[in-house]
């Protein structure tokens, strides 16, 4: 075989094998999709949206997910982006917001489970059962860092001509930072929140000993209290077939709902460019 | 107002701070009893849940020499449903506790790390053998290969997988991919093998799409100049492409074996959840975030500090990882 064809020979068993490796690994991806939609759909019907876990509905659960995510994202929202809004606006440049700033992309790559026990330690021994409060907060721990990445970033691509612009207007730094480069930048966080509410959404190990869950309609924060994800951990493994099933059918729900909020995100940017 | 709005902010950064010293001291509290009970060697221990009797200078009693008398009664073992060694307690076992506390001997409860921790290498770098090559692949596919037509709607997918909750890959893995891999291999189907495939599985999205974005870093001059020299696809990937992006091809593949090495979910359905070194690749193990899930909740005195510690090491462990991936690659980015 000479040099030239040698060479063509090379480019062509790796472009089979790119071709290859890219079509096993979306055989893989296709397979668990179908299977998701094909076991949740078998199980999906009206009445799980309208009953409770004890008479075999997800009404409760979708409504505890729901409840402990937003109220996270309550709790998470002010403090990270104000740090944000420190990191880009007075810290930047410093010694200080550089170690934030690194602290905080490490705090996202976290172990999520770890959060949980950390959170178990200070907020369900004291109260000695586990409660809605300490899932909140554990889902909170998991999404400052990314809101506080976001805020930073977006933060980051505000113009300094825009900051300079408030500056000669005589107006103080706070109103040049909320009236203007928020303002600015409100899509583009917006945006970021929406994926981190997704992210926090379909979490489990966080929960599974911080709020539990339950298989009653409850608003009583300081119970146990129902989560989607941690039921269906529980339903997955439940000898009854029938649990099982709708173990599949909230997986889907989880699923649809999640990858909803991403394609809302990914739309928003779209049309911000 | 000025100042209260930078203090609060600057509070806020702080809080960032403030939040992961005290999960670290939180962690490193509860682990203490284990800490002082075990020390380093925890990491080394294979033994979960055992009990062995203690002489008085410290040391420990051989198992066969210590029960030899009641071989039958206290030397066997039982396993409980979550697969812990439990001890058999019956009243002539009790008796000869009894009559050997007189003798200075005590007995102590043992709990080692090494199972949970080689379950959670080896499960990780299973994963990491699997995804990278495919990992690679989808991306090389996305960004050179493919048609235009293509690259944005599998592009998009790909994204869109990687957001998909880990509790589905681990309900997949347990009712398909599982007995699929146990049907190729043998084996059961929950095993170390199929823990670190599915783990391969979840990671590959996410990893392809940040290499895809490493990848299309590199500027179209370079592959273009390569090119009009002559250069074949495969030259141009291997000799221009991946030098330029490998600092953010490593990033992508360090920041997927942190989310690895910390998963829970999609492991927890999958590894078998016992305290066990896996002889073979298709033995059923545990993991230290199966470990957390499985047993945290009924825990309590020297295991849930034992649980603690394991904890701690993760957390510190992943720590290091992505700063130090952080710090190199960074560093390495800047010449």
């Amino acid at each position: 075989m000479n040099l030239q064809n040698r060479r063509l020979f090379y480019n062509r068993v790796f472009s089979v094998l790119s071709i290859g490796t890219a079509l096993l690994g979306l055989i893989f991806l296709g397979w668990i999709i179908v299977t998701l939609v094909i076991k949740g759909t078998e199980a999906m019907s009206l009445d799980l949206f309208t009953t409770d876990l004890i008479n075999n509905g997800l009404r409760n659960l979708l409504w505890g997910q729901f409840v402990l995510s937003i109220l996270a994202t309550v709790l998470a929202i002010p403090i990270g982006m104000l740090a944000g809004i420190w990191l880009q606006e007075y810290g930047n440049h410093t010694k200080f917001a550089t170690f934030i700033r690194d602290l905080s992309d490490v705090m996202m790559s976290a172990p999520s489970i770890v959060i949980g026990t950390f959170v178990y330690a200070i907020l369900v021994v004291p109260v000695g059962h586990a409660n809605g409060w300490a899932g909140i907060v554990a889902l909170a721990i998991l999404m400052l860092p990314i809101v506080v990445r976001t805020t930073d970033d977006m933060l980051g691509l505000i113009p300094r001509e825009l900051r300079e612009a408030g500056v000669a207007l005589g107006i103080p730094k706070y109103r040049i930072i909320l009236d203007i480069i928020i303002r600015g930048a409100k899509v583009g966080i917006m945006t970021g929140l929406l994926l981190a509410f997704a992210r926090i959404v379909g979490e489990t190990a966080p929960l599974l000993y911080t709020s539990g869950t339950s298989q009653y309609w409850t608003t009583n924060l300081n119970e146990t209290f129902p989560s989607l994800t941690v039921s269906i951990y529980n339903l997955a493994t439940h000898p009854q077939e029938e649990m099982v099933k709708l173990g599949w059918a909230g997986a889907l729900i989880l699923a649809v709902f999640v990858l909803a909020l991403n394609i809302i995100g990914r739309y928003l940017v779209r049309k911000k460019h | 107002m000025e100042k209260i709005f930078s203090r609060l902010s600057w509070f806020s950064a702080t809080t960032v701070l403030l939040v992961l010293l005290a999960t670290l001291y939180v962690l490193y509290v509860q682990a203490k009893p284990a800490i002082d009970a075990y020390g380093w060697k925890f990491i080394l221990d294979p033994r979960w849940g055992v009990e062995v009797a203690i002489d008085e200078q410290g040391r420990e009693i051989p198992r066969d020499e210590f029960f030899h008398t009641e071989e039958n009664a206290a030397g066997s073992m039982v396993l409980d449903e979550d697969g812990i060694p439990m001890e058999d307690e019956t009243e002539t076992g009790q008796a000869d506790l009894e009559r050997n506390a007189e003798a200075g001997v005590t007995i102590k409860e043992i709990y080692g790390g090494l199972v949970p921790i080689v379950g959670s290498v080896l499960s990780t770098l299973i994963a990491m053998a699997f995804s990278i090559p495919i990992a690679m692949g989808i991306a090389v596919f996305l960004s050179e290969i493919s048609i235009e037509a293509l690259k944005t709607p599998v592009g998009v997918a790909i994204e869109l997988l990687a957001a998909i909750p880990s509790i589905i890959y681990g309900m997949w893995g347990l009712f398909f991919f599982g007995p699929f891999i146990a049907s190729i291999f043998g084996g059961s189907s929950v095993s170390l093998l199929v823990a670190g495939l599915v783990l391969g599985v979840m990671v590959i999205p996410f990893m392809a799409a940040l290499s895809r974005d490493a990848i299309n870093t590199t500027p179209d001059v370079l592959k273009e100049s390569a090119y009009a020299v002559g250069a074949t696809r495969f030259e141009v990937v291997k000799d221009i492409i991946f030098p330029y992006a490998k600092t953010g091809i490593l990033g992508s593949i360090i920041i997927s074996l942190g989310r690895a090495l910390g998963e829970t979910m999609a492991v927890a359905f999958v590894i078998g959840g016992v305290y066990q070194l896996a002889e073979h690749v298709t033995d059923p193990t545990i993991s230290i975030p199966v470990a957390l899930a499985n047993n945290f909740a009924e825990s309590s005195g020297l295991s849930l500090a034992a649980l603690y510690y394991l904890a701690f090491i993760l957390f510190v462990v992943s720590f290091v990882i992505i700063f130090l991936a952080k710090e190199f690659l960074l560093r390495r980015a800047k010449v």
